[in-house]
């Protein structure tokens, strides 16, 4: 089935007096892979299933191209689903899995051995097509699932969290066989994550949500890149994350602001307009942060509280005399207790608006800082 | 496992003699032979005192007719007299319906009833509430209701829908009622409770590649709950085969629901014949056995693996 796109109006969804998903406004060209990503209960399963047509709007209209089709049946939308738990049907064989939709659709019989082995090829279970689902591996299972929904050839794939429920390598294997197949059969995929980086390798679009809103969409470079709200940084792996106070009166997007950390005067970059009077959220990536070996401009004295080897590289964790704890990456060997002067690039620190819901670093972290800490430790540079 | 094994001396002159019963004691527990089977033994006596005894004693008697002939005597009187071996039919004539009908009529509702919906504790304890009345009370209220001066049969002459009372108790009738009021329940929860152990995302998968209600009900719930509608099926089959209160409180215990159980009760309290109130109970045994056999032998053709939900 061929279209040219799909449009989400307005979509939202309302559980017992509550917004699972509210003003989800999404177009979606053919043949774009579009991640939904967003941590658990963020309405990204929601919207999936409202596409396909297994929950009813409550309100909003979804097109494909000039056809409505949020008042249709699931099993009249011609979407195919891949289930986080894959749903294999299990009394039926693997080929009888893979054919039950063609079945459905009461194509003639040689054609629908055709296409069933079609899909057995393109996830490499041929010799697996008489086995029951139980009798497979979970990665094999997750395949037949795939080659289940794509077998129909429909005019969008619809996935909710396929890779959940596998291992750490036999998921990196499988992203790469989704993506593959993405791009040889052209197929548009709608793709529920809540791992940002199985989101950001794959799709060619981000959709991110919290609290049942779109946060931002965009490419995985202009949100890794560009957050513009401080939950989509903390998303996209901005693991320093701060509630602060803005200096300068205000901002915007791109330009250099002053914020008030915790008493420490640190210079940013506005991710969004800012301006005074208003909280503001600092954040920025363990990688940006630089352990530099003395003390200059855009620096804060930390001492070392934990370091974990990973590989080529340490994740340090540092603490500063307010009771900052700063997560920095580092290919320097740093031992806890060690004093350190951590550069903060003013480009690479973004400001973003809001952020009074984030939680502050309190007085009990100082407890936990050693006794021989210099008092003089954390001073703004 | 075996925490006797590590204790064993193996330092001493009979090092080698002990270590090999200490190998023998582990080969034992790794085929499940260790002290735990002990604990096993008080549920064995119970069984072999309440069951296997007065079974085997039974079986035994059936085969000691009072008035000689044979060992095989009893089974013969039994069978060459056709209002004794009439009762076979008639309980069987009794059984296998009302055992289809709580199957068949348990299905659609529990179907309905599987998700999860507001009341859906009340409602189902409604439902389930008869197979807390017992028998008696079910057949007190049977005769209240549907009895010739009943509410129905009132209810019926008043609007002028019949013009004599419907004959609904006392004969085959009630008998059947009364065994679907006190089966329905039984086999409905049994059904509900195989269907919540069926994945719902099954059906969704199902309706996401284009099937429809009845395609979905056919291809995917129904093969995956057969085997728990065969096993619905002879359980509450069992209890309507030994029916009893009910055939002589609603039926027509001297000639239409002179069901089996009741030959067996005159033979053994009217006309204190034991070994011929055995032997009708031994005959009544291989016909349940029989009939679960043949269903039996049907579900092991069905799939009956995993069904992917909370309760399988």
């Amino acid at each position: 089935m061929t279209f040219s796109r799909l449009r989400l109006e307005n979509v939202g969804r309302r559980f017992a007096g509550t917004d699972a998903l509210q003003h989800l406004d999404l177009t979606i060209e053919q043949g774009e892979f579009i991640a939904l990503l967003g941590p658990s209960g963020c309405g990204k399963s929601t919207a999936l299933n409202c596409v396909a047509g297994l929950l009813p709007l409550s309100s909003g209209r979804i097109w494909l191209d000039e056809k409505r089709i949020d008042v249709l049946a699931p099993e009249r939308r011609g979407f195919g689903m891949v289930f986080q738990n894959y749903a294999l049907f299990p009394h039926l064989t693997v080929r009888r899995n893979i054919e039950f939709g063609l079945r459905m659709r009461r194509l003639p019989k040689p054609e629908i051995a055709r296409r069933a082995a079609q899909a057995l090829e393109l996830v490499h279970l041929e010799d697996q097509a008489g086995k029951l689902p139980g009798q497979l591996s979970g990665g094999q299972q997750q395949r037949v699932a795939i080659a289940r929904a794509v077998a129909l050839e429909p005019s969008v794939v619809l996935m909710d969290e396929p890779l959940s429920n596998l291992d750490a390598k036999l998921r990196l294997e499988m992203r790469t066989e989704i993506r593959r197949l993405h791009q040889s059969l052209g197929l548009t995929t709608i793709y529920v994550t809540h791992d940002q980086e199985e989101a950001l390798s794959m799709a060619d679009r981000l959709v991110v949500l919290r609290h049942g809103q779109v946060q931002q969409i965009g490419t995985p470079e202009e949100l890794h890149s560009h957050p513009v709200s401080w939950p989509v940084a903390d998303f996209m792996g901005c693991r320093n994350l701060f509630a602060g106070s803005l200096l300068t009166p205000a901002a915007d997007r791109g330009e250099a602001a002053m914020v008030d950390v915790l008493g420490l005067r640190i210079e940013g970059t506005a991710a969004a307009h800012v301006e005074t009077p208003g909280a503001v959220a600092v954040g920025i990536r363990p990688e940006d942060i630089e352990v530099v070996p003395v003390p200059g401009p855009h620096t804060v004295d930390a001492t070392v509280s934990v370091v974990e080897y990973q590989g080529r590289e340490f994740a340090v964790e540092a603490l500063t005399g307010p009771g900052l704890r700063l997560h920095v990456r580092t290919a320097e060997r740093l031992v806890p207790g060690d004093p350190v002067a951590l550069r903060l690039p003013p480009e690479r620190l973004l400001v973003f608006p809001g952020g009074a819901d984030l939680p502050r670093p309190v007085a009990p972290l100082d407890e936990e800082i050693t006794p021989d800490l210099p008092a003089d430790a954390g001073a703004p540079a | 496992m075996t925490t006797a094994a590590t204790t064993e001396p193996t330092t001493e002159p009979t090092a080698a003699s002990s270590s090999d019963r200490a190998g023998l004691r582990h080969r034992l527990a790794e085929r499940g032979i260790d002290a735990r089977l002990l604990l096993l033994l008080p549920g064995l006596v119970l069984v072999i005192a309440l069951f296997v005894y007065p079974f085997v004693y039974g079986l035994g008697l059936s085969f000691q007719p009072m008035d000689g002939g044979g060992p095989f005597e009893n089974y013969r009187r039994f069978f060459g007299d056709a209002f004794q071996r009439a009762t076979i039919g008639k309980t069987l004539w009794l059984a296998l319906p009302a055992a289809l009908l709580n199957v068949a009529a348990s299905v659609p509702i529990a179907y309905r009833l599987r998700g999860r919906f507001r009341g859906k504790r009340i409602l189902t304890t409604i439902l389930v509430i008869p197979i807390t009345l017992g028998t008696v009370l079910t057949a007190e209220g049977l005769l209240n209701f549907a009895g010739p001066s009943g509410w129905l049969n009132r209810a019926l002459l008043g609007i002028g829908l019949i013009d004599d009372p419907l004959r609904l108790v006392n004969n085959y009738w009630g008998v059947f009622f009364s065994l679907i009021i006190s089966g329905f329940p039984f086999a409905f929860l049994l059904i509900l409770s195989y269907l919540s152990g069926i994945d719902p995302s099954l059906e969704r998968a199902a309706a996401s590649l284009g099937a429809n209600a009845w395609n979905r009900f056919r291809l995917i719930t129904l093969p995956l709950l057969a085997p728990g509608l065969a096993t619905t099926f002879c359980l509450t089959f069992v209890l309507a085969f030994s029916v009893f209160p009910s055939a002589i409180l609603v039926g027509d215990p001297t000639d239409s629901t002179r069901v089996i159980s009741i030959a067996a009760y005159q033979a053994a309290y009217e006309q204190y014949d034991y070994p011929f109130a055995s032997t009708i109970a031994i005959v009544m045994g291989v016909i349940e056995l029989a009939v679960i056999g043949v269903v039996l032998a049907g579900r092991s053709r069905l799939y009956t693996g995993t069904t992917g939900g909370k309760g399988a």
